[in-house]
């Protein structure tokens, strides 16, 4: 199946990425080489890849980690002309790692929706991106036109844009909007790789997760495992922000440990309290427990963590935890697409109540309530928004229980008024490269 | 009784059935109103569940639609007027007092929307079947100037005190069911709650010199062949 | 054995749910439900249908277990 060489060790994903601008397509295959040619028995040739996407053990990188080959196959086997949907509309606000992709190796990214797109038999492929990530929508438009022979194939691709917001960049709100519907999560009475956007099977898979089959496809699933750990094997993109000296993103092999990650990024800039592991729908970890940590389910699942959307803060001692917590707790809230009960009402009382801690005007119990209204949140709306802010405020409430029970003691810190290290944008979002 | 006996010996049973049939419709409309207020409005004790209120208005919003029915077929059946039945579904098309009779058609047909609706809800959807029972409201006061205008018992102290106690209770319904969820639509709420007093004090207005005064079974326009009749059988 | 499941877009917690499945179903501050995940026992099962029946806003509904 491989044509051209296949890269040992890193960069994977990035290969060939330097200073800016995207990749052109001569310098694409010149590093990749060309995706092989689609057989003329589709079906078989379909088989196959979904075959090597099952040896390869990918795991979706968009933060469910879902296996990329079981979604794949149960597009495959619903009726219909399947759809293919390439998610690049990274939500997450500490996530930079889709952005970077779609900006600077767009042709991977479609690439991997081509393979994508021949193992469910689609004919419409979809990218939708960020409307406000203009660099990365001018990358894709330019790499289609690229790419006449893109259509000939029996796949259209077109590129949609998708409003931005933490929640929009969701699987069924990306699919209601391009469906012609609000940019909101929908209650899914079937699931959607057998009825998702117009009712045809839909594969909505992460750019990242879609960049990984484009070089499955070329050098097969056995190849995609010489890396990263044994369970869920490969490489990684991870966004390392907050107190490190070259906030960035960074190809790793999974299994990596925090602390490596951390030196790849010039080392801390000071005193560490904890990492922040996940983004905001992930969990906090001590900074003692998160440097040994290895980032990989296994390595993750005993510090009850998870890679999520690929994100890993440093939280630097100098900042107040509580504040922080309190301001990303009204921010979560905020971004509630405000369609169920438990969501709206339950993320209210949590950022109130935390906004009283930090004040020293809570109750008593005060931090028991919050816990409580945090998880009854999780597992009660459309999407799982509430579960993750849950995770966020729970981790945090242990990890900073000291601080929490000094503020609903004494008030506000000295720190408290500090400029925010925790990014909470206000729509659009504007990012830097 | 027989029709023929009916016809030829002063009022029949079926003229003394219809106005009370119509006047128990109207009393069940009021009720069904109030209790879909209680309802959308959550109010709730320990001895009246949600489950109750919902269960009560419905099961009256269906009484209200049975003694409607057998209000408008004894209508049709009583020879006094001879309102044909067709009179009760297309309004406005009559003889006798065409517009008042009208009126009573016109809150039948919403009636009908909201009932059809509301069995058909599942297949509808929720959001469908909501906006169609916001006729509820629309239907009731027409209902009210019918029986004002077509009721032959209307100039009557029990009678007065009926409708005026119906009238009431719909008012304080609406100014119940705008006033919660205030100060969100504000421009709605207040355009509902002006529509509520206005319509009710322009009742109360007219009455007097309306269905209360003197000559009304003429004004009404009840066709002058009955006209004589009137004087003996009603006071209306 | 059958399940439980809501739709929280739809649920407008009018709690008529709760009311008539008190064995499976509370609500929280808010009066959303709070539903007990355990499949519904055949002894419960006309109960539960009658809550879902109840609910104004079709959210809640009773679904069959299905093998995936």
């Amino acid at each position: 199946m491989s044509v051209s060489a296949p890269p040992t060790g890193l960069p994977r994903l990035l290969a060939g990425v330097s200073g800016t601008g995207a990749l052109s397509l001569a310098r694409h295959l010149e590093i990749h080489g060309p995706l092989p040619a689609v057989e003329r028995r589709r079906a078989h040739s379909a088989l196959a890849l979904v075959n090597e996407l099952e040896r390869s053990g990918l795991r979706g990188r968009g933060g469910a980690a879902f296996p990329a080959a079981t979604k794949v196959s149960a597009v495959a086997a619903a009726r219909g002309r399947a759809i293919v949907v390439a998610n690049g509309c990274e939500g997450e606000p500490m996530s930079l790692k889709d952005r970077l992709l779609l900006e600077r190796v767009p042709h991977l990214v479609l690439d991997g929706a081509l393979v994508a797109a021949h193992a469910v038999e689609a004919t419409d492929v979809l990218i939708a991106v960020d409307e406000s990530a203009t660099r990365a929508v001018d990358a894709i438009e330019r790499a289609v036109r690229e790419r006449p022979e893109l259509g000939r194939g029996g796949s259209r691709v077109q590129l949609a844009t998708v409003p931005s917001g933490y929640v929009t960049g969701q699987e069924s709100a990306v699919l209601s909007f391009l469906g012609g519907g609000p940019a909101k999560p929908m209650a899914m009475s079937a699931p959607i790789y057998r009825c998702g956007l117009k009712g045809r099977p839909t594969l909505v898979s992460n750019v990242e997760t879609l960049a990984h089959m484009a070089l499955i496809g070329r050098h097969g699933g056995n190849w995609f495992r010489t890396l990263g750990a044994h369970g869920a094997p490969g490489s990684t993109l991870v966004t390392v922000g907050g107190a490190v000296a070259h906030p960035g993103v960074f190809e790793i092999e999974t299994g990596t440990e925090v602390a490596s990650l951390v030196q790849a990024a010039g080392g801390a800039t000071g005193e560490l309290q904890a990492f922040l592991l996940g983004g905001y729908a992930g969990t906090w970890v001590p900074a003692d427990v998160g440097w040994q940590l290895a980032l990989s389910p296994e390595g993750l699942h005993e510090a009850g963590a998870a890679l999520g959307a690929g994100v890993v803060f440093a939280l630097p001692s100098s900042a107040c935890a509580v504040s922080e917590i309190a301001f990303v707790a009204r921010w979560l809230s905020g971004q509630s697409a405000g369609q169920c009960g438990p969501c709206v009402y339950g993320l209210d009382a949590v950022a109130t109540g935390l906004d009283q801690v930090r004040a020293g005007a809570a109750g008593e119990g005060a931090l028991g309530r919050i816990t409580r209204w945090a998880s009854l949140a999780g597992g009660r709306g459309a999407c799982a928004h509430p579960d993750g802010a849950a995770s966020f405020i729970i981790s945090a409430t242990h990890v900073f229980a000291a601080e929490l029970a000094d503020h609903a003691r004494r008030g506000p810190c000295a720190r408290c008024a500090q400029r925010h290290v925790l990014p909470t944008p206000a729509a659009p979002a504007r990012r830097a490269a | 009784m027989s029709l023929a006996l009916a016809s030829t010996v002063g009022p029949s049973a079926y003229w003394y059935l219809t106005r009370s049939t119509g006047t128990m419709a109207l009393i069940l409309l009021t009720l069904s109103v109030v209790l879909g207020v209680i309802d959308v409005g959550r109010y709730t004790t320990a001895r009246m569940p949600r489950f109750v209120v919902d269960g009560m208005h419905r099961s009256v919003s269906l009484l209200a639609v049975v003694f409607l029915v057998l209000h408008i077929v004894t209508a049709a059946l009583d020879s006094f007027a001879s309102i044909p039945l067709i009179d009760a579904i297309v309004p406005f098309v009559g003889s006798y007092r065409p517009l008042w009779l009208g009126l009573g058609a016109a809150s039948l047909d919403l009636m009908l929307a909201v009932v059809i609706t509301s069995l058909a809800r599942r297949r509808l959807g929720y959001r469908s079947w909501r906006a169609v029972h916001w006729l509820a409201y629309a239907s009731w006061p027409l209902a009210l100037l019918h029986t004002l205008g077509t009721g032959s018992d209307v100039k009557a102290g029990w009678m007065i005190a009926i409708s005026g106690g119906c009238l009431a209770a719909v008012l304080f319904a609406v100014i119940v069911r705008a006033a919660a969820g205030w100060p969100g639509q504000v421009r709605l709420r207040t355009t509902a709650l002006g529509l509520a007093v206005f319509f009710s004090g322009g009742v109360a207005l007219w009455l007097p010199s309306g269905p209360l005064g003197a000559g009304w079974a003429q004004r009404s326009g009840t066709p002058s062949s009955l006209l004589h009749h009137t004087t003996k059988r009603s006071r209306g | 054995m059958s399940r439980l499941h809501i739709n929280w877009i739809a649920c407008e917690a009018h709690g008529m749910c709760a009311e008539l499945l008190p064995e499976r179903i509370t609500l929280d501050d808010w009066g959303y439900p709070i539903i007990d995940g355990r499949p519904i026992p055949a002894e419960l099962e006309a109960h539960a249908r009658r809550a879902a029946e109840a609910c104004p806003t079709f959210a809640l509904a009773l679904e069959k277990a299905r093998r995936r």
